[in-house]
């Protein structure tokens, strides 16, 4: 399986680290040249604001809507959340906006609302982390809710394409990367 | 500080990775800086270019002026403390920074530098090698940068800063397990440490670039020097254009290895800023702290 990683900026090394070691192929995505080829993307956790003006600056952003949109599997952390929301409920800029759901960014507020837990991510106990993390809000027909911490929507699916609010790519656990890779090799088959 | 807390601070630095932490004065330029793709602002009075011409104490700037730059941005907002001087670092955690700086831009105010481990709020401290930067970390900071000579547009410090590094880095790797004692005893730091960065070839913490920055072109030198992001201090507002001049050293830190992409980047950006040599200024900066 050959997954790119959206390396424009971010914690996007982390996410290499994790999938190299469940046996994926990874290519750090910086141009259209290197989307050849790609069963799955990952958007990394880093500064939306700052990823979604590389987006454009690079040419990358409309062939990486088309293609999530044609079904590409894509998983976004924190950032990578924000920037597949179709709305985002402080902000009013919008990036890929390819999936039914309301984000609240910083909803936590300030770094020193980042907090670490555990919970549930579909069924599974993980550690999660949250830094200055965003939380969903509402999420349209048809989105799988796969973990709530505190009352509030932390990941969830639609389709092809899932988002985590936390990050575990800076964690030990590898569930949520494995989820990732199911939803890869079921779209390949 | 539980080790929880310091794991966040850390983890808030990886997120910076691969982006550009903007010096700003106003709510206005901290817009123009989130706009331009910064993925943090450091919200001070004077940038250090003004400090050097001004002279005089430089102290912690004022709370409502970075009450004013948090409200004006939705990225994260660092400000500046002196060396050692820990109420003011402690404003600055009362006020909800999300990082602070303990800067040599500042005039020091201890011989000794903060127990960082004492706080909720992360640190990122000056390095100018491997012993000043575990020295720092040791102490609590979860992020490090090159000092660099700040204020002057000159780089050269900040690539001596980050060469020193990488190479005590690489030679600490090849040690012998026997000398890590001696290692750790001359860089005055626990063992545990010296053995973490023995074993990993890296430091603990993320490491950026600092000090003289003022061209896409030295952003993309400090990247592929090592440099896992980059501060712009004086050399964007203190630029011809620094709406264009940002967004341009934003997208050279991406694309560090592009060089025709860096080369249109380059193009029209207008006055640099006017800048010192190392050589013809009085205050060394990078001195302050050890």
């Amino acid at each position: 399986m050959r997954i790119g990683v959206l390396a424009l900026q971010g914690a996007f090394i982390e996410h290499i680290q994790m999938l190299t070691s469940l046996g994926a192929e990874c290519v750090e995505v910086r141009s259209i040249a290197d989307l050849n080829g790609l069963d799955g993307l990952v958007l990394p956790g880093g500064e939306s604001t700052a990823q979604g003006k590389l987006l454009r600056a690079t040419g990358l952003w409309a062939p990486l809507r088309e293609g999530i949109l044609a079904g590409l599997p894509v998983f976004g952390t924190c950032a990578g959340l924000i920037l597949l929301s179709a709305t985002i409920a402080n902000d009013d800029r919008r990036h890929l906006a390819t999936m039914d759901i309301e984000t609240e960014r910083n909803a936590y507020g300030r770094q020193l609302g980042s907090f670490f837990t555990y919970a549930d991510f579909a069924g599974e106990r993980i550690p999660m982390s949250f830094i200055r993390a965003p939380y969903i809000r509402r999420v349209g027909q048809g989105v799988e809710v796969l973990s709530v911490v505190d009352g509030r929507i932390v990941a969830a699916r639609q389709c092809n394409m899932l988002v985590t609010a936390f990050h575990p790519e800076i964690t030990d656990s590898t569930a949520v990367h494995r989820y990732f890779l199911d939803m890869v090799k079921a779209n390949k088959a | 500080m539980q080790n929880e807390r310091l794991q966040l601070n850390r983890n808030l630095a990886q997120m910076l990775k691969g982006g550009v932490i903007m010096d700003v004065t106003t709510p206005e330029q901290a817009r123009i800086a989130e706009e331009a793709g910064a993925c943090a602002v450091m919200a001070l009075e004077r940038i250090p270019a003004d400090i050097r011409a001004v002279g005089g104490v430089a102290r912690m700037s004022d709370p409502k002026m970075i009450k004013e730059i948090q409200a004006a941005v939705s990225i994260p907002v660092m400000a500046k403390c002196r060396i050692g001087h820990f109420v003011e670092a402690s404003v600055l955690q009362a006020i909800e920074i999300d990082y602070v700086d303990e800067s040599e831009v500042l005039t020091p105010a201890d011989d000794r530098h903060i127990d960082k481990t004492a706080f909720d709020v992360p640190f990122v401290c000056g390095a100018r090698n491997l012993g000043e930067a575990l020295r720092r970390i040791n102490e609590g900071a979860s992020m490090i940068r090159t000092k660099g000579e700040p204020g002057t547009g000159d780089v050269v410090q900040a690539v001596r800063h980050m060469r020193c590094i990488q190479e005590e880095i690489a030679a600490l790797v090849s040690v012998r397990p026997e000398q890590l004692d001696e290692a750790a005893e001359n860089m005055r730091v626990p063992r545990s440490l010296v053995e973490w960065v023995h074993e990993h070839g890296r430091l603990p913490v993320v490491n950026f670039a600092a000090g003289g920055v003022a061209t896409p072109a030295d952003a993309a030198l400090m990247m592929q020097l090592g440099a896992e992001g980059v501060f712009v201090g004086s050399g964007i507002f203190k630029s011809g254009n620094p709406q264009k001049r940002a967004a341009a050293i934003v997208q050279a830190v991406t694309n560090y290895r592009d060089a025709a992409l860096i080369a249109s980047l380059s193009e029209d950006l207008g006055e640099a800023m006017v800048g010192i040599n190392e050589n013809e200024i009085a205050l060394l900066m990078e001195k302050r702290g050890d």
